[in-house]
This record gives structure tokens, C-alpha cells and sequence, in this order.
């Protein structure tokens, strides 16, 4: 099976003051293109170090990341900006959305620094908006959006540049229960049509949507396993 | 370059957002850039008047005068006021300097007596010019109808005169004057019109040495005539007391050959006629004989003056290069001034923004990116500034008009004490300084803004994303 990402052990460390925090002590695990995957631990575990990485904003000290067959840890500041344009699409807890732009212009920033912004791509845009039920708001700002909403862009955004996988972070933490579950909603069809997933967070309820749950405890894999409640839910009904 | 044409744009619109902050941090970039449009155009317009009075004197001319001596140096004095340049010094000058046009023929000696011309009950105080026919060509007159004085005129001493354009029209308003007499009641003289000029453009007057001339209400005779009839000595009367004075020449043009001998000639000139060197000019050399040197008081002669229209042309440049310097620090300091305000706002827009730009890293934004981001909203604040600055400084001539329109209505006597090239000036706007401010205008945007752009590039993306 052909992976998205693959981890070969990762290890950041930090040097604060004259004392080393290893936040990541040999992190090793593969995605498979099309998984779904949530990734779990306590405050201090190294969650945020490894979503750092995942999302190329942070080097590791030590170790391998594979991103299409390209090593991502031993780039420059230049090609990981190149990396987070084209093959990675970005949900963040607090939407990040840039207050200025409206709907289509969020979704159309990655393409922006990738230079392929033209009328084909924008119309893309507009497709990718509808696609997250937000066709009559095309010309809204952020402000004037629920939170849902606001994700909901986000994710449109996070699909505009046909990404090796989607890394949420905290994706539903601002939101309340059922826009909560509105988003899971949207992240599963969004599986089921092939997109690999990445999904940080603490919630359980919320990895319990994952097919595939990674515990970090101190720096290091605790437990990588199936989802058995989705994975059994799957295989009781074939056809979904 | 979308990109960049797209950043731009994006540029523009989060200016709008704080349109005050916008506007006032543009007033700096305004002010600087309007300045230099404003010292260029005021540069070129004194410029303008000094080549129109060089023009107006001729550039290869040199001008001897005589100036009458002050009032409280002659107070005591008793019968005429003798001054100015003799018969005998304009024979020396034309005998002996070697570079006259034609050979001597270029010195042209003038004689100037204020008189009231009649003619049919119609007066007009006048200025009645004894010259001789070369005049004519020097001062570029021309002639409307009849000829001008000839030699034949000058020789026989006959009563005939050329009346200027207005003169003419004043004295004349329904004859035609070609053959008609004026009358002189000074002198209980007539004087036959053998012809009239084409107006003539008054010239601007040159420091304190030589008067502005308005040509109008001349009325020209043959130098010999009025020699004969008028005299060296005229005597006006002031109330209860009469003054005299006795003046030969009022006024010799020396026409040098070429220009380049000019100066050369000048510094000749005013050695034979014992004047001392002008202290504006350029540093005449002072060729004498060891051990001879001449008192002060030689080389200090008070009643007679030497212009030359080239050192006046240098004089006009060091007036207009003082001002340009003196206008080039305004603009340098509120360019300075703007570009710091400029910097100062992007900072804070800068900081204010971390959140965004840690977004726009994530989603795949080069440093590079960024610069170019914060570089363009920069320069199109300075270029806003700019835009608006060469709006306002185009504004420039009219706006010199009416200030001075509305101080010689308010502070008239303020107005007349001020130098003449206030009143004359005419700000002529130089077409290369529209470029000039926008390139000044876009240059500041840059240097003020490559500080403020880097600081956001180098931002950890990490860091950012997590500010609040």
C-alpha cells in the first residue's frame, strides 16, 4: 500500500536555558494513503513537537520523515514552504482564517504561494466552498461566520491544494457538540472518498471517529492500534 | 509578477482598513515628495528669470552705468553734481579695448533725460534716449513703421526722434505721428517722428546696479542731437530748490565679440575705469606691477558700475542653488521624517498581524513571501503619499500666484521691500520631477520598509501561530 507519510525515528530535542527537554524520543509509525488516523496524549507528551513535525513547520533533530518519497527533515526553510503548499492541508483549532479575505480568498491562499492561482483554480474555490455547504457565503468574512462555518472553510481550504493527507489539530475544540459533530461528519465522507486523515487531539469521543488511534506518552509511541468500534462498525456493514 | 501585481493589491485594501492611520502616516511622504516637485519647479522658474533678464541685456553685452551719488553725499555741495562716465573714458574704452565687435564699432554710448513729451495737448512724462543707430540692433528693437535713427541723423544733430509702441499710441491715439512733431517743453524744442517701434517686453531689473527698463515711454533721438539741445547739464527743480547735475554718458553697452571674452574683457573695463572688481562675480585676477600697487580709493569709483548679464547668469545660479539645497533639506527631512512614520506603522502592523502571517507560513508562504507582502503594503502606503504629494505639487504654480496675489493685497509694504525675483517668478513645473517623486516616493518605501518586512519573514511560524 502506497503511504503518505511515513516516520522513521524522530527525535526533537530543545535547549532551554542549559537544560535539554527531549520532547520526541524516536517516533516511528507509517500512514497509509486513505487512513485515518488520530493521534492522542496527555499535555507533555510530545503531541504538539509531533504535529510540528508532521506539518513540516518544525525540523527534527534526529531521524526521518518521508513525504512522497522526499525526505522532508533535511530541508531548508524554503522547500518546506513548498511541502505545507502542496502537499499538506492545515485545520487548526481556532480556524485561522485571515479576518480580511473573504470565504473564496481563504480558501484560495495556499495556491496563492504554490503561483497557480488562475480562473480554473479559482473556480476550484468556489467548487470546494459549496462542497462544505458554503456556496451562498462566497463573499462573506470570517467575522460574519458561526464557528462551524468558519471550520468548514477551513477544511475547504485544507482540500484546495489536493494534499498527501489533512492534519486537524484540535479541529472541534472551539465548537459545540453538534457542529462538533457536523465537522466529524464532514471528515469522514471526506475519508470515505479516499483523503487520508491526520487528527490531534485529547477528546475520545473524537478519535473514536478515527479508524486508527496513536497514544503518545513522554516523547515516545505508547500504543498504535485500530479503532476496534469503527474498524467492527465497518466490517458489520460492508457497503458504507 | 501576478503575484506580485495580486500583493499589491492585497496591499492597498489592508491600508484601507485604518484609513486615519493610513492618512496620517502618508502625510510625512505627502509633504517630502510635494517639496521636491515644489524646489524643482521654483528652481526652474528663477532659472526662467534669470535667462529672460540675461536675454533682456544681451549675454555678450557688458554695461557700463553711471550711478548717481547718493543724496547726503552731494547735500553740501555747491552747483552741479558731476558724475558718471565721460566722452572721454567712452573713446578710451571704444580706441582701446581689443575685443569690441567691430572693432570699436560695439560700444554704444547712451544718454538717458527724463523730459514731458506733447504733442497736441497730450503730455507724458517720458525718458528721452540719446543713442545712436547701432542701438537699434543691440537691444533687438524693432521697427513697426518708418526706420530708426540713421548716421546722416546723428552727424547733422536734427531734431528727430523714434517713439516707442505705447508712447506713440498715447501721444498719437488718432494720427498716424510718422511726420508729426513732439514737443519737448523742458527744452521749447521739437522733435519730428521718423518712426515707431513694436512693443517691446519690459526687462527685470538686476540687483541694485541696474533699474528694471520698461521700453514704453521711450522716445529715441540722435546722441549728438541731444548733446546739442538738452546738454550734459540738467538742472530739475524740487519744490524750492533746484538740483544739477551734469552727466556726459549715462550708459555705455560694450559689445564683446565672443562670449568667451566676456569676462575678460569685464575685468579690463573695470580696471580702465578704476571700478572695483565685483565681489559676486568670479575672482577676476589682479595683474600690477610690484611695488605700485593702487590706493583703495582708486579702484573704489562709486559713480559708475560694470554689469555683466554672464556673472548676473552666475549669481542667478548660485540664488537658485542655495534655494534648491535649502528646499532639497525640507524634502530630504520630511522624507526622513515620513519614511520613519512608515516604518513605525509597519511594525506595529507587523506585531499586530503575527497571527496571520504564522498562517500564511503554514499554508506555504516563503520568507520571501512575506517580504514581499509587507514591502508592497509599504510601498503602496509611500507611493499613496507619493501620488498625492505630486498631485500638490503640481498644484504649485497656482498656488504661488495666489499667495502672492493675496500678500501684495495684505502686507503690500512687506511685498515691495522683497528682491524682484519674488514678483517675477513664475514656477514652471519640470516634467522629469512627476517620475523623480513617484521613483523618491517608491525608494522610500523600500528603505523604510525592508526592516519592518524582514522582522515579519523571520517570525518562527510555530511562535506565531500560537500569539494571540
Amino acid at each position: 500500500m502506497k503511504l503518505a507519510a511515513q516516520l522513521v525515528g524522530i527525535r526533537k530535542d530543545y535547549v532551554l536555558k542549559s537544560e535539554t527537554v527531549r520532547a520526541l524520543r524516536g517516533v516511528a509509525f507509517d500512514v497509509p494513503e486513505g487512513d485515518y488516523v488520530a493521534i492522542m496524549g496527555p499535555s507533555g507528551s510530545g503531541k504538539s513537537t509531533l504535529l510540528n513535525v508532521l506539518g513540516c513547520l518544525d525540523k527534527p533533530t534526529a531521524g526521518n520523515y518521508f513525504l512522497g518519497g522526499d525526505d522532508v527533515a533535511r530541508m531548508n526553510d524554503d522547500q518546506l514552504s513548498w511541502i505545507r503548499a502542496t502537499r499538506i492541508g492545515f485545520i487548526f483549532q481556532s480556524y485561522n482564517l485571515i479576518q480580511q479575505y473573504t470565504v473564496v480568498e481563504n480558501i484560495e491562499v495556499p495556491l496563492l504561494y504554490q503561483g497557480r492561482l488562475n480562473s480554473q483554480a479559482k473556480q476550484r474555490c468556489r467548487e470546494l466552498a459549496q462542497l462544505v455547504g458554503l456556496g451562498e457565503r462566497l463573499t462573506h468574512r470570517p467575522n460574519q461566520l458561526s464557528g462551524g462555518q468558519q471550520q468548514r472553510v477551513a477544511i475547504a481550504r485544507s482540500l484546495v491544494n489536493d494534499p498527501f493527507f489533512i492534519l486537524a489539530d484540535e479541529a472541534t475544540g472551539n465548537l459545540d457538540s453538534a457542529t462538533s459533530e457536523e465537522i466529524m461528519q464532514m471528515f469522514e465522507r471526506l475519508n470515505n472518498e479516499g483523503r487520508t486523515i491526520i487528527l490531534v487531539t485529547h477528546e475520545d469521543d473524537v478519535a473514536a471517529h478515527a479508524k486508527r488511534v496513536i497514544r503518545l506518552r513522554d516523547g515516545l509511541v505508547q500504543w498504535d492500534h485500530p479503532n476496534e468500534t469503527r474498524v467492527l462498525a465497518a466490517a458489520a456493514a460492508p457497503a458504507a | 509578477m501576478l503575484v506580485f501585481l495580486h500583493t499589491f493589491q492585497l496591499g492597498l485594501r489592508s491600508l484601507w482598513l485604518h484609513p486615519m492611520r493610513s492618512l496620517l502616516t502618508v502625510l510625512g511622504i505627502f509633504i517630502g515628495v510635494a517639496s521636491v516637485i515644489w524646489l524643482l519647479a521654483i528652481g526652474e522658474g528663477i532659472s526662467v528669470v534669470a535667462q529672460r533678464q540675461i536675454e533682456g541685456l544681451g549675454a555678450e553685452n557688458i554695461i557700463v552705468r553711471s550711478v548717481q551719488p547718493p543724496a547726503d553725499v552731494t547735500a553740501g555741495m555747491n552747483g552741479p553734481v558731476l558724475y558718471g562716465v565721460t566722452r572721454a573714458e567712452f573713446e578710451m574704452l571704444k580706441q582701446t579695448v581689443p575685443t569690441l565687435k567691430n572693432n570699436g564699432g560695439g560700444a554704444l554710448p547712451i544718454r538717458e533725460v527724463r523730459r514731458t513729451i506733447s504733442y497736441d495737448g497730450r503730455s507724458v512724462d517720458g525718458r528721452v534716449v540719446g543713442c545712436t543707430p547701432q542701438y537699434q540692433q543691440a537691444l533687438k528693437l524693432e521697427v513697426a513703421t518708418g526706420t530708426f535713427l540713421t548716421e546722416i541723423h546723428n552727424r547733422n544733430h536734427e531734431n528727430v526722434c523714434v517713439l516707442a509702441e505705447q508712447l506713440a499710441r498715447k501721444l498719437f491715439p488718432y494720427e498716424d505721428p510718422l511726420g508729426r512733431s513732439v514737443y519737448l517743453g523742458e527744452n521749447k524744442d521739437f522733435y519730428r517722428v521718423i518712426g515707431v517701434l513694436k512693443y517691446r517686453n519690459a526687462t527685470a531689473a538686476v540687483g541694485g546696479s541696474l533699474a528694471a527698463q520698461d521700453f514704453s515711454s521711450d522716445m529715441y533721438v540722435p546722441i549728438e542731437t541731444v548733446r546739442q539741445q538738452i546738454t550734459d547739464t540738467v538742472v530739475t527743480r524740487r519744490g524750492s530748490s533746484f538740483s544739477a547735475e551734469t552727466v556726459e554718458l549715462n550708459q555705455v553697452t560694450l559689445q564683446v565679440n565672443s562670449i568667451d571674452n566676456v569676462r575678460r574683457t569685464a575685468a579690463l573695463v573695470r580696471k580702465m575705469l578704476r571700478v572695483a572688481p565685483d565681489d559676486k562675480g568670479p575672482a577676476v585676477q589682479e595683474v600690477g606691477f610690484k611695488g605700485q600697487e593702487r590706493s583703495e580709493s582708486e579702484l573704489n569709483r562709486q559713480d559708475v558700475s560694470v554689469v555683466v548679464p554672464e556673472e548676473l547668469l552666475e549669481q542667478a545660479r548660485v540664488t537658485k542653488f542655495m534655494f534648491m539645497i535649502f528646499m532639497g533639506l525640507i524634502a530630504a527631512i520630511s522624507l526622513l521624517v515620513g519614511g520613519i512614520g512608515i516604518m513605525n506603522i509597519m511594525l506595529a502592523t507587523v506585531t499586530e498581524r503575527t497571527r496571520e502571517i504564522g498562517i500564511r507560513r503554514a499554508l506555504g508562504a516563503t520568507q520571501q513571501h512575506i517580504v514581499l507582502q509587507f514591502l508592497a503594503e509599504t510601498i503602496s502606503l509611500s507611493v499613496v503619499g507619493g501620488t498625492t504629494g505630486i498631485l500638490g505639487g503640481l498644484l504649485c504654480p497656482l498656488v504661488i500666484d495666489q499667495a502672492r496675489a493675496l500678500a501684495i493685497r495684505f502686507a503690500p509694504e512687506l511685498m515691495s521691500q522683497l528682491p524682484p525675483v519674488v514678483h517675477e517668478l513664475e514656477a514652471t513645473i519640470v516634467p522629469l520631477s512627476i517620475p523623480l517623486a513617484f521613483c523618491i516616493s517608491v525608494l522610500v518605501g523600500v528603505v523604510f520598509g525592508i526592516y519592518p518586512a524582514m522582522r515579519a519573514a523571520r517570525m518562527d511560524p510555530i511562535e506565531a501561530l500560537r500569539h494571540e
